[in-house]
Formats: C-alpha cells, sequence, structure tokens
C-alpha cells in the first residue's frame, strides 16, 4: 500500500509529463488527479491503521560503497503518517483546483499546451515529497530533499517567458542549495561518526554522539550539536527561516495552486520535518535546539512585520507562512515535537486554504493581485468569501480561552507559544505573542481590504468579477472542514497528556508523566468532549495502542522504561519536560495570544473600517520605519551587495586576471617563446606543428628504447 | 578468446585502414559511405567489449583478459583490465558510436575526420587496458595527436593558438612523466605494470625507495617515491587538468568541433585520473602520503576558482568547460582521499562526467549547427520554439548540477563523503561548489533556454531532429539509470578499489619517515 501511494505519484507525472499528446491534455488532468486522490485515500488507511512498530520497507538498492549501504526503502512511522495524509490530500485538492484556475492561463498564448506539462510537475512534485517523508535514510530523504527543489524550481519558473519568473526560480533553488551544504556536511558527519546513514543506526548512537567530541573545521565540538547544527542549516533553507528565507516570497511568481501546496502546506515543511525526524539527536544537543528556537522566533517575527505592510495578496500570505513556519521551529527547538507536527498539520489546510481562496480572488479579479485594486469583493464572490473567513479564523487563531474549543490554529499556535513559555525562554515567548498580534492584523487586513469597503481600482475588473467554478471551491470547503475540526480532534494525541502522545507516536509510555499531568486530565477531557467521537478513530489502532501501554509498566521496571531514542516516531529525553510544563503554564499566558488576537484585530479593525485614511497617514509619519518594512528589512539588497556582486566581480577578477594574467601569461610566456622557434624549423612542411609534436614524441621514445636497451636490457 | 581486448583495441584501426584504403573520392556518396563505415566500425567495437564486460569477474581483483606478447626490442606487449579499467573501456567503446554519429552535419574532409576518430579510439582504449610501461607511455602520448588534428584541422577560426596550448601543456608535463619512466625501469629492471612473467615483480608491486633525502638544501620526505610522483602529477594533473594548469582546457573546447570537445571532456581528461590510479597511488604510496595534503587543496580550488570563473562566461562551451574543470576537481580530491567511498566516488564521477558533460557539448553542438555562435547573448526563448531540446537541456543541466537521482549526484556525494572523513575544511570549501554549480548551471539555462523569443534570427530555429534525439537517449538512460541504481558500477569497480587502498595503507603503515630523518640527521 505505501508503495502505490509513493509510486502513483510519479507514473501520473511520467503519464502526463510524456503520454499527453496520446491520452491528450484533459485525460493527463484525469490521470493525475484520479492516481492522487487513489494514494489520498490510501494515506488516510495507513493513518488510521498505523501499528505501533515502526516499519521499513526495502524497495531496491541505491549506493554501497565500503560501508555505506543505502536502500531505497519506506519507513512507516506516526511523522510519516501525518506527513503523508497532509501531502496527499492537500496536493489531491491542489489538482482538483487547477482544473479551473488553470483553465485559461493569460500568461500562455491561444493554442498552446500548458496544462499536462503543469499536472505532471505538481505530480512529480507530490512523488519527491512523498519520498523525503517515507526515507528510511538521510541519503534517500536528500534524494526528496532535492527532488522538492527541482520541482520548485520548475513550477516557481512555470510562467517562462516572464523574467521575474525565471530570476524567482533560480533565486529559490540557489538559496535552497546554500541550506543542502549544510545538510550534506550533516550527512558527512553523521556517517564519519556513525558510519551508517540509517535512521535506525543513528538514533541508536545518538547517546554516544552527545559525549563524542569531534573535529570540525577550526576547532573540537560536541558531536550531537555540530550534527544538529548543520542538520538545521538545510532545514533553515527549505523552510525559508530568517537569513535564509528571501527566496519564499519571489516563490509567489509561480502560479497560485503551486503557491498553496508547496510554498505553504507542504514543501516549506520539509524542514520541520527533519527537526522531527531527528529528534533523537536533537534531544542531546541543547545548544543546537537553543538556536532553532531563537531562529524560530525570529523568523516568526521578523515575517510578520513584513506581512504587515505589504500590498500584494499572495506575499501577505507568504510572509505569514514563513512566520509561522517559525513557530513551528520554536515548538521543535524546545522539544515539543509533536506540537510542532500539530501546527505543522492545521496550518496545512488553514494555510494551503488561505492561498487557495487568495487564488480564487485572483483568478476572479483577472489576475490582479494588488490588494489596494480590490474591496467589496464579499456579495462578489460569497464562496470565497466565506473560505478565507475561516481561514482567517483559524489562523488568528479564534477560540474559547482556556477551552479546547475553537478554530484549528486556536488549538495548534496556543500550543507552541505555551511550549514556547515553558522552554524557550522570555525572547521566544513574546516575539511569538507579538508575532501573533501582528498575525491577526495582517489576515484582517487582507480580509478587509480585498471583501469590505468599496470597490477601488479598475472598474471594468470589478464590473467583470465573478465567483470561481464549483470546481475550484469544492476544495476550499474540504479544507475548511480541517481548518475548523482538526485542531479539536487531533488536539488529545498531538498536546494531550503524555500518555496519549506516547501512544500516537508509538513510543513505549511510562507512567510517571500520567502522575504529574493528573491534576489536568479533568479540564483536557472536558475540552476534548466535542471531538470525543472522532478521536477514537484519530487514535488509529486503539487495541495495539493499549497493549503497548499495559506492557512496559512494570513497577520494578519503571526506571528503563523510558523509551530509547529510535523507540517510537519522535524522541523526547527523560529530562524533557516542556511539554509538562506547558500544560500547567499560568494562566496569563494561556490566555496571552488569544489577547494579542483580539488587539491585532481591532487595529486592523480601526485602520481598515473605521478610519481607512489612517493606514496611508501612518506610513507618512513613519516614513522610515515603513520603507523598512515594505523593502523586506534590505535583505535583498544585503545580499546583493555582500554575496552576489562580489561573486560575480571576484569571478571575472579569476578569469581576467588569474586565468588570463597570471596563469597563461606566465606559462605561455615561457612556453610560446619556444613554439616559434619549432615552427621556423618545421615550417616548411604542412601544418608543422602537428608534427612538431609527433616528431618529439618519437625522438622521446626512441631515446627511452635505445638506453633501456643498453642499460636495462628488460627481463 | 584470448585476443579480446587486442580486438577491442584494433578493431577501430581496421575501420580506419578500411577507409584509408578503399575509400577514394570527396562527393556526397563518399562521405556518406565515411560516416556509415566508421559508425559500423564503433557500433562493432562496443559489442565487442560488451564481452569483455559480461565475461568480467569483479570478485577477482588482479588482471583479467591478460595478452602477454614478445614484442619489438625486447619489450612485451602487455594488456589486462582489472575494476578499475574496465568500465573506463566500456566508456570509451560506448560514447565513441554517438560521437560519430553527432559529426553527420561535417562537410569537410569526412573521410579524414572518421579516420582520425577511430584511430583515437585505438589509442584511447589502449591507455585503459596497457600493462607495460612503454606500451602505456606510447598510447598515451599517440592519443594527442589525432585529438591534435581534430582541433587544428576541423576547429574554429582560433584553433592554432588553441592547438599550440593543447600540445605545449600536455607536452611539457609528459616530458617529466617520461624521466620518471627511465628512473622506474633502471631501479626495477623491468617496464612491466602488472600481470607480469612468473619470476618479474610488476612496477605494482615494486617497493621504490622512499629514504628522505636533500635536494638543493631541501629535505626530499618520501625520498625518490615523491620524486617520482611529481613527475606523473605533472603529466597527469595537466590531463585532469587540475588547477592551475587548465587553462588550455577552455581554449581546446572552445575551438574543437562539437563532437572532439564530446571525446576530449568525456574521455581523454579521465585519463589523468586514471593514471592517478594506476600509477600513482599503487606504485608511490609514500609519495601519495606525503603529496596528497597538497593535491586536496588544488581540487578545492579548482572547485571554488572554475565555478566562480563559469559564473561570467559568455561563451556556452567556456562554461561548460569551466565547469568541467570544476568537476574533475572532485575527481583528484576523491581519489587522494584514498578512501573507499573517495575512489568509488571518483571513478564513478568520471564515468557520469563522460555522460553529462558529453550530453552538454552535444546540446550546445545542436544549437551551434543552428547559428553557427556559442555566445549566450545570442540565444534566449529556445524553450518556445524547441521543447525537446529544453527537457534535455534541462536534464542534463541538472545532473551536472549533481541532482539526486542523476549520476552527477553519486559520484559528487561519494567523493565529498571520501574528504570529509579526511580533511573537514577540504570539503566544506569544496562543497561550496555545489552551491555555485546551480548558479552558473541554472542561469546559462535560463539565459539560452527560458524567457520569450524576441531574436528575429531564432524566429525559425527548429527542435532536435530524429538523428539528434537517438544520440541523446542512450546518454538519457545512462545518467538516469546510474543516478537510481549506482550499484551497477561500484558492484564492479567496488573489490578492485578495495584490494588497491589495502596495497596503499600497507606500504604508507610500513613507512616511518620521522625515524629516517632521524638517522640522516645522524
Amino acid at each position: 500500500m505505501a508503495q502505490i501511494i509513493l509510486f502513483a505519484p510519479l507514473i501520473g507525472a511520467l503519464i502526463a509529463g510524456f503520454g499527453w499528446r496520446i491520452i491528450t491534455e484533459q485525460g493527463a488532468q484525469w490521470v493525475t488527479t484520479g492516481l492522487l486522490f487513489v494514494a489520498c485515500f490510501f494515506s488516510w488507511i495507513i493513518f488510521f491503521t498505523l501499528p505501533m512498530e515502526t516499519q521499513q520497507i526495502e524497495i531496491m538498492r541505491w549506493i554501497s560503497s565500503g560501508t555505506l549501504d543505502t536502500y531505497w526503502a519506506i519507513r512507516l512511522d506516526r511523522l510519516t503518517a501525518i506527513m503523508l495524509i497532509v501531502i496527499t490530500s492537500v496536493s489531491a485538492l491542489v489538482h482538483l483546483y487547477s482544473f479551473g484556475y488553470m483553465a485559461h492561463d493569460e500568461n500562455f498564448r491561444h493554442g498552446e499546451h500548458y496544462k499536462a506539462r503543469f499536472f505532471a510537475y505538481l505530480s512529480f512534485f507530490t512523488f519527491a515529497m512523498l519520498m523525503l517523508v517515507t526515507a528510511d535514510n538521510l541519503v534517500q530523504m536528500f534524494f526528496g530533499w532535492e527532488g522538492v527543489g527541482l520541482a520548485s524550481y520548475l513550477l516557481i519558473g512555470f510562467y517562462y517567458r516572464k523574467p521575474s519568473a525565471n530570476a524567482a526560480a533560480i533565486k529559490a533553488f540557489v538559496v535552497n542549495r546554500v541550506g543542502d551544504f549544510g545538510f550534506a556536511l550533516g550527512i558527512f558527519m553523521l556517517f564519519f561518526l556513525v558510519d551508517s546513514i540509517q535512521f535506525n543506526d543513528i538514533f541508536a548512537a545518538a547517546p554516544e554522539l552527545s559525549e563524542t567530541v569531534v573535529t570540525f573545521l577550526w576547532s573540537d565540538w560536541n558531536a550531537a550539536e555540530v550534527v544538529a547544527f548543520l542538520l538545521f542549516i538545510g532545514a533553515m533553507g527549505k523552510s525559508a527561516q530568517l537569513l535564509l528565507h528571501t527566496w519564499l516570497p519571489d516563490a509567489m511568481e509561480g502560479p497560485t495552486p503551486v503557491s498553496a501546496l508547496i510554498h505553504a502546506a507542504t514543501m516549506v515543511t520539509a524542514g520541520v520535518f527533519l527537526v522531527c525526524r531527528m529528534s533523537p539527536i536533537m534531544e542531546f544537543a541543547p545548544w543546537a535546539t537553543g538556536f532553532i528556537t531563537v531562529v524560530g522566533a525570529a523568523t516568526a517575527f521578523f515575517a510578520a512585520t513584513v506581512g504587515l505592510v505589504q500590498t500584494d495578496i499572495k506575499r501577505v500570505i507568504a510572509y505569514s507562512t514563513c512566520s509561522q513556519l517559525g513557530y513551528m521551529f520554536v515548538a521543535a527547538g524546545v522539544g515539543v515535537y509533536s506540537v510542532a507536527m500539530f501546527h505543522l498539520f492545521t496550518h496545512a489546510f488553514f494555510k494551503a486554504m488561505l492561498f487557495l481562496g487568495a487564488g480564487s480572488v485572483i483568478h476572479g479579479m483577472h489576475h490582479e493581485q494588488d490588494m489596494r485594486n480590490y474591496g467589496g469583493l464579499r456579495k462578489k464572490m460569497p464562496y470565497t468569501f466565506w473560505a478565507m473567513m475561516i481561514g482567517t479564523l483559524a489562523i488568528t487563531g479564534v477560540g474559547i480561552p482556556l477551552t479546547h474549543i475553537g478554530f484549528a490554529g486556536f488549538l495548534s499556535k496556543d500550543a507552541v507559544i505555551e511550549s514556547a513559555w515553558a522552554g524557550g525562554g522570555a525572547f521566544a515567548f513574546w516575539a511569538l505573542v507579538i508575532a501573533a498580534a501582528f498575525t491577526s492584523f495582517y489576515s484582517w487586513r487582507l480580509m478587509f481590504l480585498t471583501f469590505f469597503g468599496k470597490p477601488r481600482g479598475d472598474k471594468h475588473t470589478h464590473e467583470h468579477a465573478h465567483e470561481s467554478p464549483t470546481v475550484m471551491t469544492a476544495p476550499l470547503g474540504v479544507l475548511a472542514l480541517g481548518a475548523v475540526f482538526a485542531g479539536m480532534i487531533w488536539y488529545a494525541p498531538f498536546f494531550g497528556e503524555h500518555d496519549r502522545v506516547n501512544r500516537f507516536f508509538g513510543i513505549p509510555t511510562t507512567h510517571e508523566a500520567v502522575e504529574e499531568t493528573g491534576g489536568e486530565e479533568g479540564e483536557v477531557a472536558e475540552g476534548v468532549g466535542v471531538g470525543a467521537a472522532v478521536e477514537e478513530l484519530a487514535e488509529g489502532d486503539v487495541e495495539a495502542a493499549g497493549e503497548a501501554v499495559t506492557e512496559p509498566t512494570d513497577e520494578e521496571h519503571a526506571e528503563a522504561s523510558y523509551a530509547a531514542p529510535g523507540e517510537g516516531a519522535i524522541y523526547m529525553s527523560p529530562d524533557n519536560h516542556v511539554m509538562d510544563g506547558a500544560h500547567h503554564a499560568p494562566t496569563w499566558v494561556k490566555v496571552s495570544p488569544f489577547i494579542a488576537m483580539l488587539l491585532g484585530f481591532g487595529v486592523s479593525y480601526l485602520m481598515y473600517i473605521r478610519r481607512p485614511d489612517l493606514p496611508g497617514k501612518l506610513a507618512e509619519n513613519q516614513r522610515p520605519l515603513y520603507e523598512f518594512l515594505l523593502n523586506k528589512w534590505y535583505f535583498d539588497e544585503l545580499y546583493n551587495a555582500v554575496f552576489v556582486r562580489p561573486a560575480l566581480g571576484l569571478g571575472r577578477f579569476l578569469w581576467k586576471r588569474g586565468d588570463g594574467g597570471v596563469i597563461d601569461g606566465g606559462i605561455n610566456g615561457i612556453a610560446m617563446g619556444i613554439v616559434p622557434f619549432f615552427t621556423r624549423q618545421l615550417g616548411r612542411l604542412q601544418s608543422g606543428y602537428i608534427f612538431t609534436y609527433a616528431f618529439l614524441m618519437v625522438i622521446g621514445i626512441a631515446l627511452l628504447i635505445t638506453w633501456m636497451t643498453i642499460f636495462g636490457g628488460a627481463n | 578468446m584470448g585476443n579480446l581486448l587486442s580486438l577491442t583495441t584494433f578493431f577501430p584501426l581496421l575501420g580506419a585502414a578500411i577507409l584509408a584504403l578503399f575509400l577514394r573520392g570527396d562527393d556526397a556518396a563518399a562521405q556518406s559511405n565515411a560516416k556509415w563505415v566508421a559508425l559500423a566500425t564503433t557500433v562493432a567495437t562496443f559489442i565487442i567489449s560488451l564481452f569483455i564486460l559480461f565475461g568480467f569477474d569483479p570478485q577477482d581483483t588482479g588482471f583479467q583478459f591478460v595478452e602477454d606478447r614478445d614484442w619489438l626490442l625486447g619489450l612485451s606487449y602487455r594488456m589486462g583490465v582489472d575494476g578499475i579499467s574496465v568500465l573506463f573501456v566500456m566508456l570509451t567503446t560506448f560514447l565513441m558510436p554517438l560521437t560519430i554519429a553527432a559529426c553527420w552535419n561535417v562537410t569537410h574532409r569526412v573521410k579524414d575526420y572518421m579516420i582520425a576518430f577511430l584511430v583515437l579510439e585505438t589509442l584511447m582504449l589502449g591507455v585503459f587496458m596497457a600493462l607495460d610501461l612503454v606500451l602505456f607511455y606510447l598510447f598515451f602520448e599517440g592519443g594527442l595527436i589525432p585529438m591534435f588534428l581534430i582541433i587544428g584541422i576541423w576547429g574554429g577560426k582560433d584553433r592554432i593558438y588553441a592547438s599550440f596550448k593543447f600540445f605545449l601543456y600536455t607536452f611539457l608535463g609528459s616530458v617529466l612523466m617520461l624521466v620518471a619512466m627511465v628512473v622506474m625501469f633502471s631501479q626495477s629492471g623491468t617496464t612491466c605494470i602488472g600481470a607480469c612473467p612468473e619470476g618479474v615483480t610488476g612496477l605494482l608491486g615494486y617497493n621504490f625507495a622512499s629514504e628522505t633525502f636533500p635536494l638543493f638544501g631541501i629535505q626530499i620526505v618520501g625520498g625518490l617515491q615523491t620524486m617520482l610522483w611529481l613527475a606523473f602529477f605533472a603529466s597527469f594533473a595537466v590531463k585532469m587538468p587540475m588547477w592551475p594548469v587548465h587553462t588550455w582546457l577552455p581554449d581546446a573546447h572552445v575551438q574543437a568541433p562539437t563532437a572532439g570537445s564530446v571525446v576530449l571532456a568525456a574521455i581523454l581528461l579521465k585519463m589523468g585520473g586514471y593514471g592517478f590510479l594506476r600509477f600513482s597511488l599503487p606504485m608511490f604510496p609514500i609519495g601519495t602520503d606525503v603529496m596528497a595534503p597538497l593535491v586536496l587543496w588544488l581540487s578545492a580550488i579548482a572547485i571554488v576558482y572554475t565555478s566562480l570563473v563559469a559564473l561570467v562566461q559568455a561563451d556556452m562551451k567556456k562554461l561548460i568547460a569551466y565547469s568541467s574543470v570544476a568537476h574533475m576537481g572532485f575527481v583528484t580530491m576523491g581519489i587522494f582521499a584514498v578512501n573507499q567511498q573517495g575512489i568509488d566516488g571518483a571513478i564513478f564521477q568520471m564515468l557520469s562526467h563522460g555522460f553529462i558533460s558529453g550530453a552538454l557539448f552535444l546540446c550546445v553542438g545542436v544549437i551551434y549547427d543552428r547559428m553557427h555562435t556559442r555566445e549566450i547573448d545570442a540565444y534566449g526563448g529556445l524553450v518556445n520554439r524547441m521543447p525537446a531540446y529544453a527537457l534535455i537541456f534541462m536534464l542534463f543541466t541538472m545532473a551536472n548540477v549533481g541532482l539526486p537521482g542523476t549520476s552527477g549526484f553519486v559520484g559528487e556525494f561519494l567523493t565529498l563523503m571520501g574528504v570529509f572523513q579526511v580533511n573537514t575544511w577540504v570539503a566544506a570549501v569544496a562543497a561550496t561548489g555545489v552551491i555555485l554549480s546551480a548558479a552558473y548551471a541554472l542561469w546559462l539555462y535560463r539565459r539560452v533556454v527560458m524567457g520569450d523569443l524576441i531574436k528575429e534570427s531564432l524566429k525559425s530555429i527548429t527542435d532536435m531532429t530524429g538523428r539528434e534525439r537517438a544520440i541523446f537517449a542512450p546518454l538519457v538512460v545512462m545518467t538516469i539509470l546510474l543516478g537510481v541504481y549506482p550499484s551497477l558500477v561500484t558492484d564492479i569497480i567496488g573489490p578492485s578499489v578495495e584490494n588497491l587502498i589495502s596495497n596503499v595503507e600497507t606500504a604508507q603503515a610500513a613507512y616511518e619517515p620521522a625515524t629516517q630523518i632521524a638517522e640522516i640527521q645522524e
């Protein structure tokens, strides 16, 4: 079954890419979409029937050299299963949505075929992403990692006539390569230390790594720290974290369904997935995880500030994505991997929905993307409006404080913020809370500018604005379900009692945690009441889970019954009490994101509904700050000045001066002085220089042989 | 089939002889005949060589299919292949038919052109099979003559300068190698490399003196071995080519005709790497030990330096040539890491680069044939009229960048992994080449293929013909096949490489330079 999930998209991509002339573009669309829905269906089955034990399915040998032995293999555990449903569900819906969105694309001329290519790319991306999450070793993961990079490159540059799209595509690939550089070094380091790149071997060796000192570049380091750090650099690139984030906003040059699938729901979360997957190493690397927390928090804050002033609807959502990824990294950094995955999971639904909603608006507005030219679209696009409204309610985190009833983002984001409070220190906590206020502000700003007020901009466009076809609104409806209910249904397995979480992630449990959280049980149960019926389902194989709980509870073995690294999908060391700490966070902490959300909403309402003149005045008064934010903190300009231009300059210098001046000048100066001499001597012969060479060679051999016959007498 | 190796090696020469003796005239029919004869010869050679591949036993780390005959002047003619050389033989026979097919449009002195390529094939095959020093030298140096003619007669407008440069660099290196060979013979009393007759220790097993001695006041650590190592290095480093003796390559590539570039990049460069593996490592293990850090650093510099230079090229062929130098940097780096991943990776990288760089030069050839310019700025938006070309070029661009799933990845990855275990600095510096290669390769692709088709001159350009597609098809298959299932290669080379490494390590372990230096000082 796992093989079908994995290869169905690849087969679809190949059929659509190479066979569309035979099966027509329509056929190609149906084949890819159909196969994706099959994969999606199987993924949910796997999700619900996942056994406790991690499964490994070998497919084929891959690279083997000496002690390095890698296989194409599928690793099935809870982490994989979560990613499977996220990827295949969103991908299937995006495929469906693209029927409508890509129907008449103005970037292509009449009669040009582009749809089959688009669907082939989408399916290929899905395959690469599935490879990434099902990998059983780091090299296969790297395959998926770079594969999604290729797909992203192809799809960002899909409108190949647009220079801006081409530039953005290259930027995305190259910046990602910077991250991959770190990732690759991390893999080399692990192989050097563990002599294997299989996850099982690496996880088993994790405790040992934390006590190993290794020399890397200029200094000696703790092995676990340096590995965790290098792998995180890879994650920073893929997940657009601060310093390596510049490609993500530009990636919006791609068609909007691509933004929803790749640059919101799936690919960009690969970094978070990597950190969670490597949790056994991360747990032994306190400095590296501290760094992850800080970078995540800084990104969440930074991206939110930039999102405040952007006017392109897609860029607002792109920065919002960047910011939400920061939240996930904070959760992973403080050691509550389940919450990182929780936010990844819910975010996939509501962010994909926001993007697809934005796509619907753009589609209806004839590819106008500037929000300053929207306004009052509520009436013209009612379905889209409600979908976007649900998405906004989800991302801003609307819910009933101190209960577990609310939109998906309410539950997962609050869980992240509570975890940050418990394990991340003041900076992470406050950065996230402030970012939550900003998130609320820019999300509502987007809603108000787009759907409320009076129509602005081109009158003609507004007259022709229309609701999108059903094939586009239907996926929005499905995602809306996720955005509303995903948080409530899956709260307990991701962030409930310790035991529950352990069972969900296949970790052999201990009972200590239960005692600690005992006081809170009532509260949890109460909150979960809403989704109680569905919850049974969410847990998957209840029986197997039950057995696993009873097994290791021997009083005698209480001490030894902590899970070892590698048992279960994630690993939390016995000293990691952050999740319990988060459960016991004081009320003001639990309420703070809610207040931040209200604040953001209030200010937004004031500025864009009550006093629409305020934003302009504020921008006028605070010109430098406004410019600073509008220009995204000038990162692009800085990188251009520090990296791009010097690299080109250095290249030119090395070429002209190094190759041309020093090397050629030096060697040719000596050599070319001799050559004319020979050519003069042999110039009478036709094309003399060739004979020069042959002649010299023959003389050489003659000398050699003569010398040998005289002195050596071979044998 | 006791003569399988000789048959493979000299079969192309037979084709060349037929062309030279029996083909008359220079009309269209004669030209066509010449091409067909050459194509048939190379295809037949490939088929013959398949018998070598299928008869080869990877587990046997010695030489196989050995031929030993007396030759003139008391020298002997000795051929054989082992796990290190057998795939280079296959690479050569595999690529030659494609090369011949790629020069179907040539009209100038077609017969001579075909003869040159056929003779070249014989000489290249000989290099990878020769097991005698003199024989090796003959093949190694002899190969330059046809290449020289190919550039000099069928090349671009600055072909004279390019061929001079080619000649000078390679010749100066070879002179030193020749001297070293003489010394080796005087020391060991044999020119036999391996699989020698009874009672003779081949050069592969000979222990060259490694006592440190002073020269012009400098203590030469590793003594004679280091000196010999350096002499061979001079020749192979130019051949690879390594920084800073690489500057002949871009010029040679730019001036060479398409098919010449393909052979140069895909096969001739590999002789340097093969030489390191056949001579430098096993015969001078101490010299290798002493000089390896230098090579590692030269390689790392080469990767970064040439990648930066590739970034600013305006000529497509030059850009790909510089990228070749960078990729060869991974090879030398892997070889002198002297561990399984490093050397496996280096051999893999050489084979893979044979397919990828060959294909990239063919890609340039396709549009050069149509527009007669290599200037990047003369193109743009080709995807509009040449979708099939865009796809193929994309594939090989990605392979060049080392995308996993293509053969380019495996070589880069393994060599970096090998080097990382030896020197993390070199690995880290070299790994930045992975970023730079993405930059220059994708930028090239963007400028040539992407964008709108605005230039008037390109409005009527046509997509690839059936012949062109047929040439690329085998390369596409190999690039992806080796990327997805690289064990096809590593299973064959693995045991021989393992054997090589253990020999080198044994020799190095027995050597204690510190005590010897102390003795000298006493």
